[in-house]
């Protein structure tokens, strides 16, 4: 650090060199920035990245498709499920299989779960950077209700490894259904309560406001995607404009901001968690009705029924074929994407026709959206850095890899 | 779907001739290969024509072909969300001569060329600045490259002695185990097998 301060000029304008951590409890995670201060001003952010760089690609490469899938909750490990449904999406079309239909409602039942987990998160967190304790204590008891419907489908409260290619792995119980219904009902006024300490808040306002402005242009020319740019006023969500699963049918909103600033982005997020939960309510309603296999049967991307297995030498080799050899996935190269909570989350996988994946590039939202920190900081005080750095919604298992 | 993303292929194919290779269509994926000192003006092309209007890029990427003489395929994803579409663009480089920049339309280029560059040593040139991005400070070699180990070169630990981390050798207590599944017989002709299949057709 001593270097550092060392570098900066020494004519008339001193410029000032600090670290934002990768120690710092509003930096989420281990995010180092390099801030160049003109007294508070903020003149130049550079943000070193690669702490948590764990080597997820490399380590995909040398594992089978089944095996891969839990790396990619480790990504985004605020919203599991949604990646691997981004990677099974990847597998499911070059392969050219299609989920059965309660399978697709029970993905999209948890996808919205995952996003109302993420959303939690972060807009508790950034109201605790600019100083509210209360609402991640409020928060995360709802969130911790949620952690409970991840372990009761998948037994993991996070790193589910659920979705699989051709469906989920287990079919949830009626009780579970049950329940994640009766939580729909009381969540909206949960989240109206956490509005009532921030909304019209005045600390909180004087702190979002005008902070973080990203035109449509400048949206556009970063790469953002998700609440980034819907903050903007651009209706765009993959949801609607490239529905995958059964979106096309549900019945849901797409909240806009207006001036694009820290303040509107938080609104976006508060009124994704009233739509995700209407999108809840009506999978529910769907599952109810909607009885039948949530893996695709005798296929070769999925493994038999127990049942069969103690009957029929062909479905014993099959099940140990599976889970030794894995699937072939022919070759050829896809890119899926979702609209994961944080914005588009997309899986670009090359396949050699092998059991193992030739290359997959996670394209995390994350990573652009960190890339702007620079442009979106410049000018401002150093107080408003953890606001920016807490809208943009900042998990770094996504960016590092 | 595909008949417009095929229209769409034939108009970038027949504009920029002389920069595109190739054009295909699969999968319902608009994939265009383009000559890699090109690929400026091909994307410039594609974010300014009005039936492309791709003015978000979502993603750069390497992958690596050891066995070919241009080693590397970089590849490029645009998104118009005017017009609700994708794209594909491919070039080919090798270790030594660098990709053009697009740093300069797209500044979220300057990151996925930083990591493109960490991960595989592509260089692009004109890049305002190409450090590496997410390895460790003055890490050696190219992760993601197929010939890089899974394991690594070095480990750190912390040493008591010296107050520091320090990096040595990699030593693995145990050999590190590569399980190859791949069964044997798959995708082999035996002997006969050719003739079965001349029958059928």
């Amino acid at each position: 650090m001593a270097d550092d301060l060392s570098n900066a000029p020494t004519e008339e304008k001193r410029t000032f060199t600090i670290n934002f951590g990768p120690q710092h409890p509003a930096a989420h995670g281990v995010l180092r920035l390099v801030l160049e201060l003109d007294g508070e001003i903020v003149e130049r952010v550079d943000p070193h990245i690669g702490l948590l760089h764990r080597g997820t690609e490399k380590l995909i490469e040398y594992k089978t498709y089944l095996q891969a899938i839990p790396y990619f909750d480790r990504l985004d490990y605020v919203a599991p499920m949604n990646q691997e449904h981004a990677f099974c999406l990847a597998i499911e079309k070059l392969a050219g299989i299609e989920a059965p239909r309660r399978a697709k409602i029970i993905r999209v039942l948890y996808s919205e779960i995952g996003r109302i987990l993420n959303h939690l998160l972060n807009i508790t967190t950034q109201a605790l950077d600019v100083g509210a304790l209360t609402p991640p204590l409020w928060g995360f008891e709802e969130r911790e209700k949620l952690m409970v419907f991840y372990e009761r489908a998948s037994g993991s409260r996070m790193h589910a490894n659920y979705v699989r290619p051709g469906g989920v792995h287990q079919d949830l119980t009626p009780q579970l259904i049950d329940d994640i219904g009766e939580w729909c009902e009381q969540f909206p006024q949960k989240v109206r309560d956490i509005e009532t300490l921030l909304t019209g808040n005045r600390i909180f306002k004087q702190r979002n406001v005008d902070i973080g402005v990203v035109t449509r242009e400048d949206a556009l020319k970063w790469g953002f995607s998700g609440v980034m740019v819907r903050g903007s006023g651009m209706a765009w969500d993959l949801r609607r404009s490239q529905p995958y699963e059964i979106y096309s049918e549900l019945d849901f909103k797409i909240p806009l901001g207006k001036n694009g600033d820290c303040y509107d982005r938080y609104l976006c997020r508060v009124e994704e968690m009233y739509e995700s939960t209407k999108i809840m309510q009506q999978c529910v309603r769907l599952l109810k009705q909607t009885p039948g296999p949530v893996m695709p049967e005798k296929s070769k991307y999925a493994p038999p029924r127990r049942a069969e297995m103690k009957q029929s030498m062909e479905a014993l080799i099959h099940h140990f074929k599976l889970y030794t050899e894995g699937f072939h996935v022919p070759a050829g190269e896809v890119y899926a994407a979702v609209e994961a909570p944080k914005g588009e989350f997309g899986v670009y996988l090359v396949a050699d026709g092998t059991n193992k994946p030739y290359r997959v590039k996670i394209r995390a939202p994350g990573f652009p959206h960190l890339a702007a920190m620079d442009y979106l900081c410049k000018g401002h005080m150093l107080a408003d850095v953890s606001a920016v750095l807490g809208s943009l919604d900042i998990v770094f298992g996504e960016i590092d890899r | 779907m595909s008949q417009s993303l095929e229209d769409l292929g034939a108009h970038i194919k027949s504009s920029m001739t002389s920069a595109i290779e190739d054009v295909s269509v699969a999968l319902g994926e608009l994939t265009i290969t383009a000559r890699a000192e090109q690929i400026v003006a091909v994307i410039t092309f594609l974010r300014d024509d009005p039936r492309g209007r791709f003015t978000t890029l979502i993603d750069i990427c390497g992958v690596d072909y050891p066995e070919r003489t241009n080693r590397f395929d970089v590849v490029y994803h645009l998104l118009s969300m005017h017009l609700n579409q994708r794209i594909r663009i491919k070039v080919e480089t090798t270790e030594e001569t660098p990709v053009p920049s697009i740093a300069g339309i797209f500044p979220c280029a300057d990151w996925f060329e930083r990591e493109a560059f960490d991960m595989y040593g592509i260089l692009f040139a004109n890049h305002p600045d190409l450090r590496r991005l997410l390895t460790d400070y003055g890490f050696q070699g190219y992760p993601l490259r197929k010939d890089f180990p899974l394991s690594g070169h070095v480990e750190v630990r912390y040493d008591a002695e010296q107050q520091r981390v320090i990096y040595e050798p990699v030593k693995l207590t145990q050999a590190f185990r590569n399980f190859d599944f791949l069964s044997p017989w798959e995708g082999m002709t035996l002997p006969g097998d050719e003739k079965a299949a001349a029958e059928k057709k």
